[in-house]
């Protein structure tokens, strides 16, 4: 395995009774790129996340994460590594404070702060997405736009080396989606490697350096945002009409 | 912040200490000294419960039972081989640290209202082993032979010296309760009360963090429940083992407001007063439990947050002294 390959999905599979959610899901993540996941809903999207950070093992194949085989490993353990991921269903402990979640984030995480040093992290944090003002307030308080930043503060806290963003930008106005395109810009040209689920199409686009579509647990495409939206199976699988693909690409969508 | 400088810790020691020292000025002090007894070991039992309800968000019905093994294991001790008091409350206290580590390993995977099931069963099996263990007496129990006490310079000196062991051991627990509060450990558990998933997602080991939890809180009733049943000069199983007092702590926890260190405090020392009151009520008396109950009631429906959590909330100024 190259050196420069942070994380390797090999055939990966998972069932939950009769549904096959991921049947034998491959790719490669080199490190410092983004990589987009799309599919209608019901895809595996989620799933093929929780089958990386450990939520549940895949029953068949292997996850690598900086060639070390974590398949099967407890979720905790998978962020001790240095990985971080985000909920599509924004999960913030809503009885502590803002700083305090991104403390958590940053006290746990593969660096291990203690206490003071997790302390200045958050405040770091809190500055890039824009949260500092409300770092006082408790987290429950906080409107969904806000718990998406929130996710997001805590998961970069940890400075993680992958970061896997499960829909971010759902759920916000256009206002908000073009600065959180930017946050995630940026913490890209920090260096940690993201791996991203998202509907909001144009913007998925604009920050991806390649793109994976899963249709029914299945890989059906991967390339680059302008091979995926010219692809037959994807428009055919995915968008259902051709004319989307052009739309999507100039962001009408 | 450092603990010395929080404000909110010196109120919370402060107040345990004068409850603590109320029987040196008061008129009658074997009477003070019983009554403030009692008040103590609530506290201390209230701000144990509270390291594992309050901080982790684990309901424990079963609180109680590290009060009773941890009294029984201290009580043969010092009843058999005559161990020094000290011995006995170290053993003690180590007896309930095992069991909890163990007991956590094998129901701390429950979650919620399973957990608390689970503690509730516990309770009930400690007391079916101990009504059938020969060596602790079986359902008669133990009774301290009186000269046990000349070691300590006669039975009204030991009682004295019980008391003083108690008041230095609840403001232990105070401390260990503040520091773990403004621990990184606690804000591991913290997050666990919140949101499990989310906190094993974000690098929390919760299985590590429950399990230690739960023997941190079981550490002090085992000792407590020493000093109680030495002072007591006897020990029972129905005495060890009552579910009724393990449901009164967590009404002491949630009548002050979990989650704090101030909350229990305050919680136990109404509840006891209130129930002191109510037991020599003619009206009362017979009821006290059924009181407690509505007191329940009360405060899950109207006031969740308990007495300080609702001052904090309402008098965000407080905040600095009610922890």
């Amino acid at each position: 395995m190259s050196a420069d390959i942070i994380l390797r999905v090999e055939n990966v599979s998972k069932r939950f009774g009769g549904l096959q959610a991921l049947s034998d899901v491959t790719f490669d993540l080199p490190r410092g790129q983004i990589l987009g996941l799309i599919g209608p809903n019901g895809a595996g999207k989620t799933t093929l996340f929780n089958a990386i950070n450990g939520i549940y093992p895949p029953e068949e194949g292997r996850v690598l994460f900086n060639g070390q085989d974590i398949t099967g490993w407890k979720p905790y353990r998978v962020a001790k590594a240095g990985l971080a991921r985000t909920h599509q269903i924004v999960q913030p402990l809503n009885d502590l404070t803002v700083l305090e979640n991104v403390m958590a984030g940053a006290c746990f995480g593969h660096e291990n702060h203690p206490l003071g040093r997790a302390r200045e992290i958050a405040d770091e944090v809190l500055e890039f997405v824009g949260l500092a003002e409300r770092r006082d307030l408790l987290a429950g308080s906080l409107n969904v736009a806000q718990k998406k930043r929130l996710e997001l503060a805590r998961a970069l806290a940890s400075h993680p080396y992958l970061l896997l963003l499960d829909e971010v930008l759902a759920g916000l106005n256009p206002a908000e989606i073009a600065e959180m395109v930017q946050v995630v810009l940026k913490i890209r040209d920090q260096g940690v490697t993201i791996l991203i689920i998202e509907h909001v199409m144009h913007a998925l686009m604009n920050v991806s350096d390649r793109v994976i579509v899963l249709d029914y647990g299945k890989q059906i495409a991967e390339g680059t945002p302008e091979e995926i939206a010219n692809n037959p199976r994807v428009i055919e699988a995915y968008l259902g009409d051709p004319k989307l693909a052009e739309k999507m690409l100039r962001g009408e969508v | 912040m450092k603990p010395w400088r929080d404000p909110g810790l010196w109120l919370s020691l402060l107040v345990t200490a004068a409850i603590g020292l109320w029987p040196a000025v008061a008129a009658n002090k074997p009477y003070a000294r019983e009554m403030m007894f009692t008040v103590l070991m609530s506290v201390g039992l209230a701000s144990s419960l509270n390291i594992m309800q309050g901080y982790t968000g684990y309901v424990n019905f079963g609180h109680i039972i590290f009060f009773g093994l941890g009294g029984y294991v201290g009580f043969y001790l010092l009843s058999v081989y005559h161990a020094p008091l000290y011995v006995a409350a170290l053993a003690g206290a180590l007896t309930a640290a095992l069991v909890a580590f163990l007991l956590g390993k094998a129901i701390l995977r429950l979650r919620g209202a399973y957990f608390a099931l689970a503690t509730i069963g516990i309770n009930e099996a400690a007391r079916s082993f101990v009504k059938n263990f020969d060596p602790f007496g079986g359902p008669t129990g133990m009774t301290l032979k009186f000269h046990v006490y000349q070691a300590y310079g006669g039975a009204n000196q030991a009682l004295w010296i019980t008391y003083i062991a108690l008041v230095v051991l609840t403001l232990l627990i105070i401390l260990v309760s503040y520091l773990v509060k403004t621990s990184k450990f606690g804000l591991g558990l913290m997050a666990i009360r919140e949101n499990e998933d989310a906190a094993e997602v974000m690098g929390i080991v919760a299985p590590d963090a429950k399990t230690w939890a739960y023997v941190l809180s079981a550490v002090f009733p085992g000792i407590i429940g020493v000093l109680f049943f030495f002072k007591n000069g006897n020990i029972e199983p129905g005495d060890a083992f009552r579910l009724q007092q393990s449901i009164e702590v967590i009404v002491m926890v949630m009548l002050g407001g979990q989650g704090l260190v101030f909350g229990p405090l305050v919680g136990a020392a109404v509840y006891q007063r209130l129930r002191g009151y109510l037991l020599v009520s003619p009206l009362f008396k017979n009821i006290q439990l059924a009181v407690a109950g509505l007191l329940l009631l009360i405060i899950i429906l109207f006031v969740p947050a308990g007495l300080i959590g609702w001052l904090r909330g309402r008098f965000p100024r407080l905040r600095r002294w009610l922890v």
